[in-house]
């Protein structure tokens, strides 16, 4: 391991000033499921862990009725965990539930996997889909910013030095609001997905009121597909309009070929995985 | 640069006190400084589990840990698992099924299985297998190891 210190921030303000103070070099320290393998096999350099689990705020969950606030610092277990969770904000219950295996749903967080910002992460569709929005916290105080505009490339995000996320919050889904999270990999669990896909719906009757499209591994990005969105909105649910959103999340994928997956079978999936969780999100939006 | 810090802990139930260098791993710390060899290295990355500790109640693998993240922390390690006088129900599990081969991933095994049974007794083959997702075993073939997992959870509901 390079050379690296540690410390733990008692509170939001002492992290932000231990993040400044130790420049590009210092890194958030969450479940460490990511960063502290970074560390060992100096993928990224860094001098200075800054441990937030020990900052009340951010171990914090609370389920109100405007949303779900999730701590930066709350362990994916704890996510899909709680019954209410997995029946209001089913994408990422689903979702939270495969990353990494048990050992490692015990440390990760969901602020973690989108500030690490990997093409291929897991719940970062299901933020998307779910209007997740970042409180964020930095040396001129606290801003919020939408999850969709936190990550710019791969390993890339919108944090400015000193900056880290303190919370995730998702408001509470109207009524006949249903979503999923579906991912594709060659074995069952413990694997990076060969594309991820997420859906949240509002249906009125049988009309698609409302609908948001996250699309995982098929981009430098996690893709928000506004015009899956646009294909359903305001029309019945049918065969056809499934068709048409899938036809659009295969259309926005602009997947890369390596050895997880070629561009023809990334793309394929896409509109698979986008019908499989259309059809599973309007099933638990008319329950 | 980095520094030596002072660490207190509980491990196996016992205060313990030791000093880290502030890029120890818990792994690291656990073998090199403390002395407890139980916690294999396989893979130093997160994908194997033979690393596995219970810290605070959670399981967790000791190489994705910093040692000095557990300041004030309870540690279970797979040396805590058998009393001074017998094994625990799921070693002797293990050994009755023939769980094991060339060992290096049975500590992990041992301290998952001890997770899974401390929160779901009588888990369904689904549910320990999907528990168990990540542990990987090279040598063994995971259909003896959940046969074990199963055994132990029915002996100790006896
Ligand atoms: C064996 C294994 C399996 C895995 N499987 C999956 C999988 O199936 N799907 C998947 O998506 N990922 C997977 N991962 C990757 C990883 O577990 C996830 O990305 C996890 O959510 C990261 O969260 P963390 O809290 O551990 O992040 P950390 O490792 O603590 O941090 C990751 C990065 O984000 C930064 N960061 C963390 N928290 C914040 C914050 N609050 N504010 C600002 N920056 C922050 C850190 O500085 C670091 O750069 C796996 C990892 C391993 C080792
Ligand atoms: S050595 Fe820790 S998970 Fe493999
Ligand atoms: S017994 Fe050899 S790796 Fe499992």
């Amino acid at each position: 391991m390079q050379a690296l210190k540690y410390a733990r921030a008692a509170s939001v303000d002492e992290a932000v000033k231990l993040l400044q103070e130790g420049g590009p070099t210092a890194r958030v320290l969450a479940g460490g499921t990511d960063v502290i393998v970074m560390a060992r096999e100096r993928r990224r350099h860094i001098e200075l862990f800054v441990d937030i689990k020990h900052i009340d705020e951010l171990m914090q969950m609370t389920d109100g009725a405007d949303g779900l606030r999730v701590g930066a610092g709350v362990p994916l277990y704890q996510i899909y965990g709680d019954a209410n969770i997995t029946k209001t904000y089913s994408a990422l219950a689903e979702a939270t539930h495969v990353i990494g295996g048990t050992a490692i749903q015990g440390r990760a967080t969901i602020g973690g996997n989108l500030a690490n910002a990997s093409p291929a992460a897991d719940s970062i569709p299901a933020q998307f889909v779910l209007g997740g929005v970042a409180t964020i916290a930095g040396p001129s105080g606290r801003r919020e910013v939408p999850v969709t505009e936190i990550c710019t490339g791969p390993g890339q995000n919108i944090l400015q030095p000193g900056e880290f996320i303190v919370s995730i919050f998702f408001p509470r889904p109207a009524a006949h609001s249903g979503s999923a999270w579906e991912r594709f990999i060659p074995r069952n669990e413990m694997d990076i997905a060969v594309v991820n896909a997420a859906v949240a719906l509002t249906l009125d009757g049988e009309t698609v009121t409302a609908a948001r499209f996250g699309l995982g591994a098929v981009a430098a990005r996690t893709l928000f597909v506004e015009s899956a969105a646009a294909a359903i909105v305001g029309k019945p649910l049918t065969d056809a309009t499934i068709a048409a959103a899938a036809a659009a999340a295969r259309e926005a994928a602009t997947p890369i070929d390596d050895m997880r997956g070629s561009i023809k079978q990334r793309k394929h999936l896409a509109g698979v995985l986008t019908e499989h969780v259309l059809r599973k999100a309007a099933e638990r939006a008319r329950a | 640069m980095s520094t030596r810090m002072v660490i207190t802990t509980k491990i196996n139930g016992e205060p313990i006190e030791f000093l880290a260098d502030s890029r120890d791993s818990l792994l690291e710390a656990l073998r090199e400084r403390i002395g407890l060899r139980g916690a294999k290295e396989g893979c130093n990355n997160g994908n194997c589990g033979a690393c596995a500790v219970i810290l605070n109640g959670r399981l967790t693998n000791s190489c994705c840990v910093m040692a000095a993240e557990v300041e004030g922390a309870e540690i279970t390690t797979i040396e805590g698992i058998a009393s001074p006088e017998a094994l625990h129900p799921i070693q002797q599990a293990f050994l009755e099924e023939a769980a094991l081969q060339c060992g290096i991933c049975t500590p992990g095994f041992i301290v998952a299985t001890k997770a899974l049974l401390d929160e779901n007794p009588h888990p369904t083959e689904d549910e320990a297998r999907f528990w168990l997702a990540g542990n990987l075993c090279r040598c063994t073939g995971y259909d003896k190891i959940i046969r074990a997992v199963l055994k132990s959870a029915d002996e100790m509901a006896k």
